[in-house]
């Protein structure tokens, strides 16, 4: 009994662990050992320590590329999910004053989501492309006489695909953040003299921050590591981390691909690291 | 991966719950069951799960297969890259594997695929001597250049994992469908006429032109491609040195920077769309994916070219776990497909069978005229699945069977310096 008790804690803990020992941690140490493996087409893991893996990696000028072209979307689409999901979030938590109203209008942004991924990507095919609405809408009203052609397959393209699937992952840890606010602070900064713009700045934005941090870590990890989006609204032709990843792998080729996600998971883990010293996220959890 | 989203189950196939009791009762059965013995048509249903390309994949020949033979067919469709990963990753998935000959190179050295006794095969004498020779029926040999299936068709033995350079008695793929490939374009928004590859580079076509995304494909056709308007010279397209290689994706990377491409394709459905939306109008593709563009009313050739064809082969092969009750069910499904009602159903589509023999009592003389000997269509001319894709009057794209098949330049392929291909047309992708 006394046993038992004092060791019930690490008891506790043991079915989480032994889940992520076995789901995460297992998996990723593979994922490392076969980045060290040798490949060729015929024979796809021969086990060997070799570095070339990696050398590829970091001597090929494409990579450089890819990764600038990948954080430059990220940085994109970041910048407009965060605007987008910020004000959708303060409409909702601040100018509705219901209850129900607000989870009518919340459910509202979650209608997407009920659709899969692909389609809803998808479905902007016949919107952009070059007889779709938008461009028929455009030539009919004179604005053009030729379709625009960069609507689609295009970073364009990838950009509104990234904002409409990821927006609501901002919306929904601010929302979180902002209806923990006491409201009794909005009325002491009105009460003190504070515009509704200061208030916004320097009470509820900061009082945000761990919303922001945890939607921004949402956006960023899945930006990072997307390659369907880039694939369908980028015609193939839009580079990206995660789809370099996925032509190895289609390829066969898995060392060279371990070792793209190896590097890949570092930069991440990185930008998360950097995302966090922003807000402490603990506190909100 | 993304493209496990093109993984179908077509209607035809079973409830869950129907292939775990077929399974386990053919399980039981097979155990039973002394080697040898006579195939009985057991009241336990047969399941075979074919995975392929999706290219010969039809609702309607699960369905006649059912009717005819009583066993259930299971279509998993993959991209071609997904078939080789499949076939030497999870050979157990799957009864029957729809390869391309290019694949064997990758698949058969794995040891996951066995091969086929022809004794077995009872049209055997009948397949089309490109298959079993290297030659077409008139004696004429084929071009060579890149993977021939004749370079791939035998093993050394049953259960080897090498090539054999001589018919063997044991094949790698029975051989299911061909065909000549060319381009694809839209006469009506092109309105002049086009006969060389190199248009596929033409700056008239600049953002509305596409290649495919299979390296060991769209090499064929870049090559094609460079050949034709004299950008680079090959010793061999099939095989080509790390130069020639180096020369053709500095040709395509250009053209991809220039904004030549408006898209890659990587499956079937693909291309269809982008043809048919007008994103396009000039694109590498395939017959199936221009008869389906025509069966939506939407004007699309299969413009011959002069400087001929790439040709591609599939067939069925045999991963190496299959055995008992399954392997003869298999057998008995390859007899069926060349039989001639599957052969004549792939003949209406735009390919051409093994067995031509067989397939032509299953056709009309019209039917045959058009699709085989490049007559005018006597009458309107329909899809197997019954809509019209050309009107009486009408002569099929490149002609006859002979016109088409014997101006093959070029076969699909994996070459010896494929590690490095893959690596160059990644960066071409990326750039």
């Amino acid at each position: 009994m006394e046993w038992l008790r004092s060791r019930s804690a690490y008891l506790q803990a043991a079915p989480l662990s032994l889940i992520f020992l076995l789901f995460f941690v297992l998996p990723i140490a593979m994922v490392v050992v076969v980045s060290f493996f040798d490949y060729q087409a015929y024979q796809i893991l021969i086990p060997d320590f070799v570095l070339f893996n990696y050398q590829d990696v970091f001597s090929s000028e494409v990579t450089y590329r890819t990764y600038f072209i990948t954080f430059r979307f990220c940085l994109m689409v970041w910048a407009i999910t965060l605007v987008l999901g910020f004000a959708i979030a303060y409409f909702l938590a601040f100018h509705i004053r219901t209850i129900t109203m607000q989870i009518v209008l919340f459910l509202l942004c979650t209608i997407p989501f009920w659709t899969s991924i692909v389609i809803r990507m998808i479905a902007w095919i016949p919107l952009l492309g070059r007889n779709g609405l938008v461009n028929n809408a455009l030539v009919a009203s004179g604005f053009t006489d030729a379709p625009v052609e960069w609507l689609l397959y295009s970073e364009f393209a990838v950009v509104i695909g990234y904002v409409h699937l990821y927006t609501l992952f901002m919306i929904v840890p601010i929302f979180n953040s902002m209806m923990r606010i006491d409201r009794s602070l909005l009325e002491a900064a009105t009460d003190a003299g504070a515009s509704g713009w200061q208030t916004t700045w320097n009470v509820i934005v900061p009082l945000c921050k761990p919303g922001i941090a945890i939607g921004s870590i949402f956006v960023v990890a899945m930006v990072m590591g997307d390659f369907v989006t880039v694939n369908v609204l980028g015609g193939g032709q839009v580079a990206s981390v995660g789809k370099a990843i996925a032509a190895e792998l289609s390829y066969l080729q898995f060392p060279p691909a371990a070792a793209n996600s190896m590097v890949l998971l570092g930069v991440v883990i990185l930008l998360i690291m950097l995302l966090m010293r922003f807000a402490d996220i603990r506190k909100e959890l | 991966m993304s493209n496990n989203k093109n993984q179908t189950t077509p209607k035809g196939a079973v409830s869950r719950r129907g292939v775990l009791k077929g399974m386990a009762a053919g399980a039981v059965a097979g155990g039973a069951m002394i080697k040898g013995a006579p195939f009985v048509h057991a009241s336990e249903p047969i399941t075979l799960r074919i995975a392929g390309t999706g290219v010969n994949q039809f609702k309607e020949l699960a369905d006649k297969a059912k009717e005819d033979l009583g066993f259930t067919i299971q279509y998993t469709s993959l991209t071609s890259d997904d078939v080789v990963k499949r076939a030497v990753t999870q050979s157990s998935s799957f009864d029957m594997l729809d390869a391309e000959y290019w694949m064997l190179k990758k698949i058969v050295p794995s040891g996951k695929m066995k091969g086929m006794d022809v004794s077995k095969i009872k049209n055997y004498d009948k397949i089309v001597p490109i298959f079993t020779k290297g030659e077409l029926p008139d004696g004429t040999k084929m071009s060579r250049q890149g993977i021939a299936p004749i370079k791939v068709s035998y093993l050394a033995g049953e259960e080897s994992s090498e090539f054999a350079t001589d018919p063997s008695g044991y094949m790698t793929l029975i051989p299911t469908v061909y065909n000549a490939d060319t381009l694809g374009i839209r006469p009506d928004l092109i309105n002049r006429p086009i006969n060389s590859w190199a248009e596929l580079l033409n700056s008239e076509f600049k953002g509305k032109a596409s290649i495919l995304n299979i390296p060991s494909i769209g090499i064929m056709d870049a090559a094609m491609v460079c050949e034709a308007s004299g950008l680079a010279t090959y010793g061999d397209k099939g095989n080509m040195t790390k130069a020639e290689i180096d020369t053709t994706m500095k040709v395509l990377t250009e053209a991809k920077k220039d904004g030549q491409f408006r898209a890659f394709w990587k499956e079937f459905n693909e291309s269809v769309n982008l043809m048919a939306s007008g994103e396009v109008v000039i694109q590498s593709m395939w017959s199936p994916a221009v008869t389906k563009v025509r069966s939506m009313g939407v004007p699309c050739v299969y413009q011959p070219l002069k400087e001929g064809y790439r040709a591609w082969a599939g067939g069925l092969g045999l991963p190496s776990h299959l055995e008992g009750r399954q392997l003869d069910a298999a057998y008995e499904f390859i007899n069926w497909y060349m039989s001639g009602w599957a052969g004549a159903f792939l003949n209406r589509q735009g390919y051409y069978t093994a067995v031509l023999e067989t397939a032509k009592p299953f056709m009309s003389e019209d039917e045959w005229g058009f699709w085989m000997e490049g007559k005018k269509a006597a009458t309107d001319i329909m899809s197997p699945t019954g809509q019209k894709i050309e009107s009486a009057g009408s002569v099929r794209d490149g002609g006859s069977f002979w016109d088409r098949m014997g101006n093959v330049t070029v076969w699909n392929t994996v070459m010896d310096e494929d590690r490095y291909m893959v690596r160059k047309w990644n960066e071409f992708i990326a750039a």
